[in-house]
């Protein structure tokens, strides 16, 4: 009579091979660019699944998250760099700084919805932007953070080899997928697709929805962070651009291209917008003019993401199944 | 009991809610009627904290509710279903109810633990086979029948326990056959859970069969209140509401 849904301990045997191929994959691929491949799309997929926390399972379309892209991956180089923590500490800070942000933007931007809500999130993006460019004694300005992050030693890992920044990356990639797929699998979870799919009707069930919607855009801001930080540990640095309103754009894209229905699709748009970065930057100058083709091919062609396409071509499969069966 | 009085509310100057009066004791079945525009769906929206009065009391077993959050005045018991069905139109009807479980009995922030938590199956069980849901609790709610995701809107309501039950117009929309079974089964409900139940409803034929005890709004004012013998012959509700073939009827 119930549907089987997906258990704790399957997730977890996933889990658990996804991080066992990915450190394989350096063995059996040993290549720079699939490693720095890699690690890009861990950071964008920790993002983009973050942002899909919001869109996909509270149907809040934030035009600002990248603000905390940003934000995460300055203020753990700020902290490398300017109190000279250790990579655990800082990463505290970024989390806790991070949550901190989530939760003075989403206590005033949840107030409003739809595109006011979106409108309202890119405004806020569009201010800490603007601080990093102004506030150049800290931030470096349009620079970026100048000098590197500095990647000290920790508990034997050594981030200043690409093995172990490799290794840190997937680890906290599948890490973190993890952590939102028991979100999204939870209690909690289901609250936020009802607040999705009739917010009132929620509240007449004696749902909190503002402290619901704060909840998932405090954990969103926190692992849109970790991405960040995630990047900033790639690049040894932390730049403008990862603040800019692109970076949102750019996590929609991924979302779009990946599906927001399924809970791998933002992280398979990261793959799949990442390759199609490099491929088309590799072969042609007009990358932008290509990329918004292969976009439109998916918004006007598919109407899907690639995962829901999928996911709907098993479904119909399985019904097609069952009829026939019965 | 449920106990309203003196309730005003008015939009912009006009006024919904009048200087209303009206106690629901404990058990009652109570409908209520009036034209379009009279405040019915306002008066529930006022008893369920949907709206705010202007001013007025509404009490249930002695307690105020106003002020209260929906939360608040869930916990206290009153419950509601809507005129136009709302429900989750992409969860299951077995997962809707099954949150609706949860949210009532304070999971719904819960993450360590995977939906649906066992505890909350039982409940969702009950009210499903109460509705005649259980066939259907594989379906997605959007691909229900109409009067299905009435049913699934009155179980979402019923899943949380509420000692007083507000249904707007349960039977709107359907068809006649339809509509009968759907009365029925809100009777039976109400026979079988001791429930108070209020509920508003354009079709004469089926207030006056099942229901012992009617109010009438009209312009946000209490028009009337009695059995279904007494409004039948109210002049005051022929004018203003029933027209000439009830008083016909009734003589």
């Amino acid at each position: 009579m119930y549907a089987t849904r997906p258990t704790l301990a399957r997730d977890l045997a996933i889990a658990a091979a996804a991080l066992v191929i990915l450190l394989l994959l350096p063995y059996v691929w040993p290549s720079r660019m699939v490693n720095d491949l890699v690690i890009r799309v861990s950071a964008f997929a920790l993002f983009a699944t973050s942002l899909n926390l919001l869109v996909g399972y509270t149907g809040m379309v934030s035009f600002g998250h990248g603000m905390f892209f940003g934000f995460g991956a300055y203020a753990f180089g700020l902290s490398m760099q300017k109190l000279g923590t250790s990579i655990p500490t800082a990463f505290v800070i970024t989390i806790v700084t991070s949550a901190c942000l989530g939760l003075v933007v989403g206590a005033i931007s949840i107030r409003l919805k739809d595109i006011y809500f979106s409108f309202i999130t890119l405004a806020f993006q569009m201010l800490l932007y603007s601080l990093i460019i102004a506030w150049v004694p800290l931030t470096g300005g349009d620079q970026g953070l100048m000098g590197g992050i500095p990647r000290p030693p920790f508990w034997g890992v050594d981030l200043s080899q690409e093995s172990h920044r490799y290794v840190c990356a997937v680890t906290l990639l599948v890490i973190g997928l993890l952590i939102l797929r028991q979100i999204v699998e939870s209690p909690f979870g289901y609250t936020l697709r009802m607040i999705r799919d009739n917010t009132e009707r929620a509240s007449f069930l004696g749902i909190n929805v503002f402290r619901a919607k704060l909840t998932a855009f405090v954990i969103a801001g926190i692992f849109g962070s970790i991405g960040g930080m995630v990047m900033a540990l790639f690049v040894s640095g932390a730049y403008p651009e990862f603040v800019n309103w692109t970076m949102s754009g750019e996590g929609i894209f991924m979302i779009m291209l990946g599906g927001l229905s399924t809970f791998i699709g933002p992280a398979a748009g990261a793959l799949i917008l990442s390759l199609l970065n490099d491929v088309i930057t590799r072969g042609t100058e007009h990358h932008g003019l290509v990329l918004g083709g292969v976009i439109l091919l998916f918004a006007l062609g598919l109407r899907k993401g690639v995962t829901d396409f999928i996911a709907d071509w098993f479904r119909q499969r399985r019904e097609a199944a069952s009829r026939s069966g019965s | 009991m449920l106990d309203i009085k003196g309730l005003n509310k008015s939009f912009g100057g006009v006024a919904a809610i009048s200087d209303v009066n009206i106690a629901f004791p404990t058990g009652s079945l109570t409908a209520i009627i009036g034209p379009n525009g009279a405040g019915k769906s306002t008066f529930f929206n006022l008893i369920s904290g949907g709206l705010q009065p202007d001013s007025g009391a509404v009490t249930f077993d002695g307690a105020s509710l106003l002020g209260r959050s929906r939360a608040q005045i869930i916990d206290a018991g009153i419950g509601r279903a809507f005129q136009i069905a709302r429900i989750f139109p992409t969860l299951t009807v077995e997962e809707s109810l099954l949150g609706a479980v949860t949210a009532h009995r304070h999971r719904a922030q819960n993450v360590s633990r995977r939906f649906p938590l066992p505890e909350m199956r039982d409940r969702t069980l009950e009210v499903a086979e109460m509705l005649g849901l259980t066939e259907k609790l594989g379906v997605i709610s959007a691909n229900l029948s109409h009067g299905d995701q009435k049913l699934l809107d009155i179980a979402l309501a019923l899943v949380l326990e509420p000692r007083v039950l507000l249904l707007d117009e349960p039977t709107a929309g359907m068809g006649p056959d339809e509509r009968w079974r759907m009365i029925e089964r809100v009777h039976e409900l109400w026979e079988r859970e001791k429930l108070t139940l209020i509920f508003i409803e354009h079709d004469m034929d089926i207030v006056f069969k099942i229901a012992p005890r009617i109010c009438v709004l009209c312009y946000g004012r209490l028009l009337a209140e009695g059995t279904p013998d007494q409004i039948r012959t109210n002049p005051a509700v022929i004018e203003a509401y029933l027209g000439t073939s009830h008083e016909e009827a009734a003589i």
